[in-house]
């Protein structure tokens, strides 16, 4: 095992990287940029080098600091995390170039899998199904035309280089074809370079599901089961868990010893992940692979006890994966959250701002919670905008739902718009209960998930207010019945108005919402006071006052 | 701990007919207070609202914390006096949090004969202001008031506790670092324009309030000027020209918002909290049994510690010299996580339980624990045996240790209040920090019963000593109106319209308005105690 290791990488990775480390006894030498230097992975590792400026070019994607920063602190080799180099084969080749192991695959996996078309063109031959389609060199628009008759319609065209939606065209008829294509084409140019594309047929009602693999240098490839991650927006995870409610055991087992013999088709070494598309008819078809550790990989380590950056380092030191595959066993289920720093009423657009506050359940067994921030950090336009994952275990999958719906209510963000309430509506869903989860899920539920914006009545806004106040006379030390909110009159019913009220607004407020109760949560309760700019003081007051006196309250009982 | 076990039957006859008749009370007085609470009428209400004014009561909870507890002082001030008509003596007064802090509300009531100062609500407004200097709680007056109710002037306006007491209070008071807050909503005039002048910091509602020495009307007889009440002595007037004011109001709300932007900056905290507070725990009984304890005959004994058993923190009391002088029960608690020391009759007074008293009184002084009394006295022993015994200085040693300890003290009549038992009891003239009755208590200098057969005594006396004869019927009829003027007077209702007390509670409250006072004492910094001779 290694003795020191450098971390190419920052954020949440970098510190969710020097946690295991650390259990191992590993030093750990973190690198960052200018824009990083207060950084808690910074704070976490044992050193920390600076990389240079801001900007990815000027410091996390440049691969000859790296490589040099290593050599320097004698690190024995680099975990690149997830994002900037990890899945750039000509970094993995300098860093064994200059001697050092690199936590990942073999550049020529990276290089094997970089491409979609080639990499489905190999794995066809391995035996893995792959959606139908034409992933030619062929590029001549008629021709492509032709093809796409022959694989039939709806069917999409993508980028072959393409990643992240862009380049990527539903074409639902004949006559939509040759704009689309395009649109695509061009889409593709500006993005990437490279205008080649691929057809395939369009799966109807489409899961996106994927394995976990793991390979090692002395043969032995095994599968961690599955991720469901179908739950996206712009093409983009928010919500992932295992096990998926829309596999049974025998898809599972068929789809794990897909993986893994796509996995051994390219000698895999490390952590990867085969990205399937299951259809509503439940025919599975490889996607992709993705040669490095996924930003959902707790959830598997959640339901199998595992430490997927333990295997990672182990494999790279050159032991033995830890386990065969009969030894791999599961327990319950888990769920995973993407907190980002982003607006979800506005096309879930980046935002960013300095996290005033910015408090989380307190982490347990059965809650894990993995960040790169803290409180009073920025978040900026550099990088990533996720804030943190948020991660629940439960026995089943309603009890994960309940301590993830109770986590993210203990959750509180300020400064920063975030999708914290997109996710709890997002969880709330009755279609998310159900386990209806394909990847249609968000746009489908659009209106439910993403209510149009000012629309909070002035009546949730002083439940809210309500709450928060009494939370915080409640929090005030010493047990004073001066305290006591309940607006006691001596001989006379109490002034009960406000609570009633404030009960009453929330209870209209939230039926017409189809959310939990809102201020049954302070955290939640203080987000929407603050979120609309009124101090809650002000609502209080306005509550207070504009209620019209009625002479009997319904908290007073008669004696 | 040792907490209280209640030998209470709650499912006897007796605790049954008992709690009819204390809730009966229970529901007497909060209709009463109900009818006071509605101030001068619902007429008088609507032209008030017509003007853009708040009830008074809607501007007290306008400046309130949302939720805060609202501690009001004597509801029943001038019950059964003036004709009726002047409910509440025409002023609300009361403890209440602002701004997290504990203060005392003042608000005229100008549905009430214009807010005008009865003698009562000169008494009533003087007892909030005390409140205020013991407790050292700053004041909060909503001013709406005409000034002193003239065709009463003599009993208003001359004497030392009268009218100019209030200033002279507000003046001291603001010396004593007490903060000053007038709000005027309404008109001040002559001598009410004082209250504003003599604030620390005022605010004046544009087109409502008013402050003029005098009037327009006397303005125009004494000079021959003639100008409205809103140039001579307006908002604009006082906030930009004369500076008697400081702060301009829209409307009665804003003021109320700004007075409670005055409180946030006042920049005074209490004191730090004692060493001894506790976690509340409630009581391991409910409050609605203490309406079954108290025999609807008051003659009849019961053992008062099942009323402290439903008043203090987990029933928890560890009681001091159980066994000796056990007419008077003695022992520390917590009520409502603040450590108490609790005094209660449980029978006539003998030496020993005068002693007993005396010397508990000072280990709470000596502790800097408040004292709780809970009153229900005939009085002290008589005979010649205990007169030979020394009462009167046993007695003396219990008042002298009431009157000089300077712990906060509180009291409430949970029973009849009678002759030298209410001095050692801490009645009203020994400064309690508040008192309180039950509805079912009495209070005069002796029972009406007791009063008729002494005077009978004294008149049977002269009358046979010149020789002549009384019969029994004539006895009876000389001693009858008596009795029925000593139940008048010793009434509650008669005592709280006179201010003989800060109120009569509904025996269920008890726990929580002695929580609240005793929390609101807290405002004040603990006092040494120095005591006077105890003769021996």
């Amino acid at each position: 095992m290694f003795g020191k290791i450098l971390i190419a990488n920052r954020g949440e990775i970098a510190c969710r990287i020097i946690r295991t480390c650390r259990r191992l006894a590993i030093r750990t030498v973190a690198v960052y940029s200018e824009a990083d230097a207060q950084a808690l992975h910074v704070e976490r590792a044992d050193e920390a080098w600076c990389l240079g400026g801001p900007r990815p070019a000027d410091s996390y994607l440049r691969a000859d600091r790296l490589i040099a920063i290593a050599e320097a602190s004698g690190a024995e080799a680099i975990h690149p995390g997830y994002g900037f180099l990890s899945e750039n084969e000509d970094f993995a080749r300098a860093v064994e170039a200059a001697g050092l192991a690199f936590i990942g695959p073999t550049p020529e996996a990276i290089e094997a899998m970089g491409l979609k078309d080639r990499a489905k063109a190999l794995l066809e031959k391995a035996g893995v199904p792959v959606v139908p389609g034409y992933h030619g060199e062929n590029q001549d628009a008629d021709f492509l035309a032709t093809q796409a008759s022959r694989l039939g319609f709806p069917l999409l065209v993508k980028a072959v280089a393409g990643g992240g939606g862009k380049g990527m065209r539903l074409v639902a008829e004949a006559g939509e074809f040759h704009p689309q294509l395009e649109a695509a084409r061009r889409e593709a140019k500006g993005a990437f370079g490279d205008d080649r594309v691929l057809l395939e047929r369009y799966v109807t009602g489409p899961h996106h599901i994927e394995f976990q693999v793991f390979g090692d240098t002395h043969g032995n490839c095994v599968h961690l089961f599955e991720r469901e991650c179908s739950i996206q927006r712009r093409h983009q995870k928010v919500l992932e868990e295992t096990p998926s409610p829309f596999l049974d055991e025998a898809l599972r087992a068929r789809m794990g010893e897909a993986a893994v013999a796509a996995a051994r088709a390219i000698g895999y070494r490390g952590a990867g992940t085969i990205e399937f598309i299951v259809g509503e008819d439940r025919r599975f078809y490889f996607m992709e692979m993705n040669t490095r550790l996924q930003v959902e990989h707790p959830v598997t380590e959640m339901i199998t006890g595992e430490d997927l950056v333990e295997w990672q380092l182990r494999v790279a030191a050159g032991e033995p994966l830890p386990l065969a595959q009969e030894q791999l066993l599961t327990a319950g289920h888990a769920i995973e959250v993407r907190l980002c720093a982003e607006n979800p009423a506005n096309g879930f657009l980046p935002e960013t701002g300095r996290l005033a506050v910015l408090r989380t359940p307190e982490e347990a067994d059965e809650l894990r919670l993995d960040t790169g921030v803290r409180q009073g950090d920025a978040v900026s336009v550099f990088y990533d905008s996720m804030i943190a994952k948020l991660v629940a275990w439960g026995g089943d999958r309603p009890e994960a739902i309940r301590r993830l719906s109770g986590a993210l209510a203990d959750t509180e963000i300020l400064g920063v718009g975030t999708n914290l309430a997109f996710l709890e509506r997002v969880v709330a869903h009755p279609a998310f209960r159900a386990g209806h989860t394909d990847t249609g899920f968000i746009e489908r539920h659009r209106d439910d998930l993403l209510p149009p914006a000012g629309e909070v009545p002035l009546e949730a806004l002083v439940a809210c207010a309500a709450r928060v106040h009494r939370d915080e006379r409640a929090a005030t030390p010493g047990d004073s019945p001066w305290e006591d909110a309940s607006g006691w009159r001596l001989n006379r019913p109490a002034c009960a108005r406000w609570n009633s009220g404030a009960r009453t607004a929330s209870r209209s407020w939230c039926r017409r919402r189809s959310t939990p109760a809102m201020p049954a949560s302070a955290s939640r309760a203080r987000r929407t006071a603050c979120a609309s700019g009124l101090p809650t003081a002000t609502a209080c007051r306005s509550s207070w006052t504009t209620r019209p006196s009625s002479p009997a309250s319904p908290a007073t009982a008669p004696r | 701990m040792p907490a209280i076990r209640s030998r209470l039957d709650t499912g006897s006859e007796a605790f049954r007919a008992n709690a009819d008749h204390h809730r009966a009370l229970a529901r007497d007085l909060r209709e009463k207070v109900a009818k006071v609470a509605e101030g001068g009428g619902a007429e008088a209400q609507k032209k008030h609202a017509a003007r853009g004014k708040l009830l008074p009561r809607e501007r007290v909870r306008g400046l309130l914390d949302p939720g805060s507890p609202f501690l009001e002082f004597s509801q029943l001030a001038a019950f059964g006096m003036y004709g009726d008509e002047a409910p509440s003596a025409g002023l609300i007064t009361g403890l209440a949090r602002v701004e997290g802090r504990e203060v005392v509300v003042v608000a005229n009531d100008a549905t009430v004969k214009g807010g005008t100062y009865y003698p009562i609500t000169v008494k009533k407004h003087l007892r909030a202001q005390e409140i205020a200097a013991q407790n050292r709680l700053p004041c909060i007056y909503l001013v709406d008031s005409g000034g002193a109710f003239l065709p009463l002037q003599d009993e208003v306006f001359p004497d030392r506790d009268h009218f100019g007491r209030i200033f002279y209070n507000q003046a001291n008071l603001s010396a004593m670092g007490i903060p000053q807050v007038a709000v005027v909503m309404g008109s001040c005039t002559a001598g009410g324009a004082y209250v504003p002048a003599m604030c620390d910091e005022s605010i004046i509602v544009k087109g409502q309030g008013t402050i003029f020495l005098g009037g327009p009307p006397l303005v125009k007889a004494a000079t021959g000027e003639v100008v409205s009440a809103e140039e001579l002595g307006g908002g604009d007037v006082h906030s930009r020209t004369s500076g008697v004011t400081d702060h301009l109001a829209d409307d009665d709300r804003h003021a109320l918002a700004i007075a409670r932007e005055i409180v946030r900056h006042l920049n005074g905290a209490k004191p730090p909290p004692p060493p001894g507070l506790r976690p509340v725990l409630e009581p391991r009984y409910a409050a609605e049994e203490l309406y079954g304890i108290v025999p609807k005959d008051p003659r009849q004994p019961f053992d008062v510690r099942e009323i402290i058993a439903r008043l203090v923190d987990d029933s928890d009391f560890h009681e001091f010299k159980a066994l000796y002088g056990t007419t008077l029960v003695t022992g520390f608690a917590h009520l409502w996580g603040q450590p108490v020391g609790i005094v209660a009759n449980n029978g006539i007074l003998f030496s020993e339980s005068a002693l007993k008293g005396a010397h508990f009184v000072e280990l709470c002084s000596q502790r800097g624990i408040p004292l709780v009394f809970l009153q229900n006295i005939t009085g002290f022993m008589v005979g010649r045996r205990y007169e030979a015994g020394g009462i009167a200085k046993d007695g003396a040693k219990l008042v002298t240790a009431v009157s000089c300890a300077k712990v906060p003290k509180f009291t409430v009549l949970i029973g009849g209040s009678f002759g030298a038992g209410n001095y050692g009891m801490c009645g009203r003239a020994f400064n309690p920090r508040f008192l309180w009755s039950w509805p079912n208590a009495r209070i005069s200098v002796m029972g009406g019963e007791q009063a008729a057969s002494v005077l009978a005594t004294v008149k049977r006396d002269g009358i046979e000593a010149k020789g002549g004869a009384w019969s029994k019927d004539e006895e009876e009829a000389f001693k009858s109106p008596i009795r029925e003027q000593y139940e008048r007077q010793g009434h509650p209702y008669y005592a709280t319209a006179r201010l003989w007390d800060d109120g009569v509670i509904d025996p269920a409250d008890t726990r929580r308005v002695l929580g609240l006072a005793i929390a609101a004492s807290r405002n004040a910094p603990p006092e040494d105690t120095r005591f006077g001779v105890f003769r021996m």
